[in-house]
């Protein structure tokens, strides 16, 4: 493996959690590491990225109010195309990510492997691992021709980590144009709405409390809130609140969600659907409330509790209060 | 208005997920279902035509063997037509294949919008929608939570990680609804009947002008290696509530020191 590229989704030149897991992750190859960024400030992210190993920085630059996937694909594409060519393309598996995946392996014509969890580097051609039917089993891919190798990776996959030396060379910012796109990057942003949380980030937190149906309401998410600050954790929540409207898009933990590794996981009201579990399930410690004894989620919790959650939680936030 | 929904067929998801034993291919052997996460493409797509006051919605399905009964469900709620394609050599098609395929039905109905899942429930990709938009030279909006068409531009919700950003897109476009965008219509016992007798056209991989090795086993360039049972997280202590369960918990957290 000469070279990994490593797609650098930044903002206000701070990369992405997961942009740091994939050069973490790149760097098990052995070969060049090196990064495709995209907007302003991506002398900002640079350093950072240098600091996970990337040697180089491909710079598409300001993509303006275009979403990410039409320009970037093209620029990589023609990149690839001009015969700077790497061995990997490694993308994470964000709104964004998977739009410039998919617009690449059509300019390309090459296939990608999606929802990697993680990857076998010692072959000639990495294999992948996917957990499928909700974490039970675990089946290993791989390409059979072509390259670049397009993988598509689910967060938290990998730990990341520095690379060593702590003060590496800053890396070598290489700007690259984007070909003409015509129709399909017709798409614009008018707007952008950033939707507030106080507290510590969902898939940075090391307590989440999640709340599902069993609330019962959408009034009682407020006792998610609560048991999650008193613990100073984050409050999340299942698709099927955030489908019925309870809660934001940004609190969904699951398949579609963010995929949550905290100390704790407290899911209360939550059957364990298999999109669920799926985002959950490597959290080191759970705890679930729910009233059918029957539910999947106790199949993966260490303490269950069968009981009403808008009884049970009530009784533990007034508990925790008591011994401040 | 004309609108084409991507409409994926898959086994009930009740049953358990398994994979064919020599090929690792997902088991679609018994009666298939309309993937829920498609009932919001056709039920938005009744809704954008309604709201242009013409038009109609078609359905654009790959399938084994003919199927056609999760697409009886989307007719019945509504859509006018389908175009099925069915060919022996589709079997073992990964995402890009599939999308050539749709996109080369999507084609034969020009329609002025493709409306689709953000992936499928059963295999769960996501990439298929965003390639049949490239491979159309077309515009995209991907995880769209609110959609309108006003003089012709599209006005799209789009999810991201941080909210949702409001983008502009001129038509044609294909875009990606998420669940609970709309509320799917259940059919009526009419349009159930209804939907019996809409043409549902049955075409082949020669019929749309594709080649046999840009699709199926070959085409997907990809292979499973092993598949092997992850030893799962056990069951823990289980705890009836009988009014006092809290203080379980309470140990349980003292216990991690997070008290």
């Amino acid at each position: 493996m000469h070279k990994t590229w490593v797609l650098a989704e930044q903002r206000d030149g701070v990369p992405a959690g997961i942009v740091l897991e994939l050069l973490t992750a790149a760097r098990g190859f052995g070969g060049a590491v090196e990064a495709v960024t995209w907007g302003t400030s991506c002398a900002g992210a640079a350093a950072i990225l240098g600091q996970y190993g990337a040697t180089t920085v491909y710079d598409v630059e300001d993509i303006g109010e275009s979403l990410a996937g039409p320009k970037v694909a093209a620029a990589i594409a023609a990149q690839i195309s001009g015969g700077n060519r790497p061995d990997a393309v490694l993308i994470g598996a964000t709104h964004d990510g998977r739009d410039i995946a998919a617009r690449l392996s059509v300019r390309l014509d090459l296939p990608v492997l999606t929802n990697v969890t993680g990857l076998d580097t010692s072959e000639a051609r990495p294999i992948t691992e996917h957990t499928i039917f909700g974490g039970t089993v675990l089946l290993r891919a791989g390409f059979t021709d072509g390259l670049p190798g397009l993988f598509v990776i689910r967060a938290k996959s990998f730990a990341a980590e520095a690379a060593a030396p702590a003060e590496p060379q800053p890396p070598e910012i290489i700007a690259i144009p984007v070909p003409e796109t015509g129709a399909s990057d017709a798409a614009r942003i008018v707007a952008r709405h950033a939707e507030e949380r106080s507290g510590p980030k969902l898939d940075e937190a090391a307590v989440v409390v999640s709340g599902g149906r069993g609330l019962g309401s959408s009034d009682n998410y407020a006792l998610i809130t609560e048991l999650a600050q008193l613990l100073n954790g984050a409050p999340g929540a299942s698709r099927a609140i955030v489908d019925a409207g309870w809660v934001p898009y940004a609190f969904q933990v699951g398949q579609t969600g963010k995929t949550v590794k905290p100390e704790l996981y407290i899911a209360c009201g939550i059957s364990g659907a298999t999109q669920h579990m799926v985002g959950m399930k490597s959290a080191k410690n759970i705890i679930a409330i729910n009233k059918d004894r029957e539910a999947p989620i106790f199949s993966i919790s260490d303490l269950g509790v069968v009981g009403d959650v808008t009884k049970v939680v009530p009784k533990l936030i007034e508990e925790i209060k008591a011994r401040r | 208005m004309n609108v084409a929904v991507c409409v994926k067929q898959i086994p009930d998801t009740a049953v358990p997920g398994a994979l064919h034993p020599q090929d690792h291919t997902l088991v679609r052997d018994g009666k298939l279902v309309m993937d829920d996460s498609d009932s919001y493409g056709v039920e938005m797509g009744l809704q954008l035509v309604e709201a242009a006051g013409g038009g109609e919605v078609s359905l654009v399905s790959m399938a084994p063997n003919g199927e056609t009964s999760g697409l009886r469900t989307a007719l019945a709620m509504g859509a006018a037509k389908a175009i099925l394609v069915s060919d022996p050599l589709l079997a073992g098609s990964d995402a890009l294949g599939t999308a050539k395929v749709l996109a080369a039905a999507i084609r034969r109905l020009s329609p002025d919008l493709v409306l689709a899942g953000t992936e499928s429930t059963d295999g769960y990709t996501g990439t298929m929608p965003v390639q049949v938009a490239e491979l159309l030279g077309w515009p995209s909006v991907s995880f769209a939570r609110h959609v309108e068409i006003s003089d012709g531009l599209l006005r799209v919700q789009r999810q991201t990680e941080v909210g949702y950003d409001e983008v502009t897109c001129p038509l044609p476009a294909v875009v990606t609804v998420t669940a609970g965008v709309v509320e799917p219509r259940y059919p009526s016992f009419k349009g159930i009947m209804a939907a019996k007798s809409k043409p549902v056209e049955a075409l082949t991989l020669a019929d749309l002008g594709l080649d046999a090795s840009e699709v199926g086993f070959g085409g997907a360039r990809q292979r499973v290696i092993s598949i092997e049972d992850v030893e799962s997280r056990k069951a823990g202590e289980i705890v009836v509530d009988e009014g006092n369960a809290h203080e379980r918990i309470i140990r349980y957290l003292e216990q991690l020191k997070i008290l």
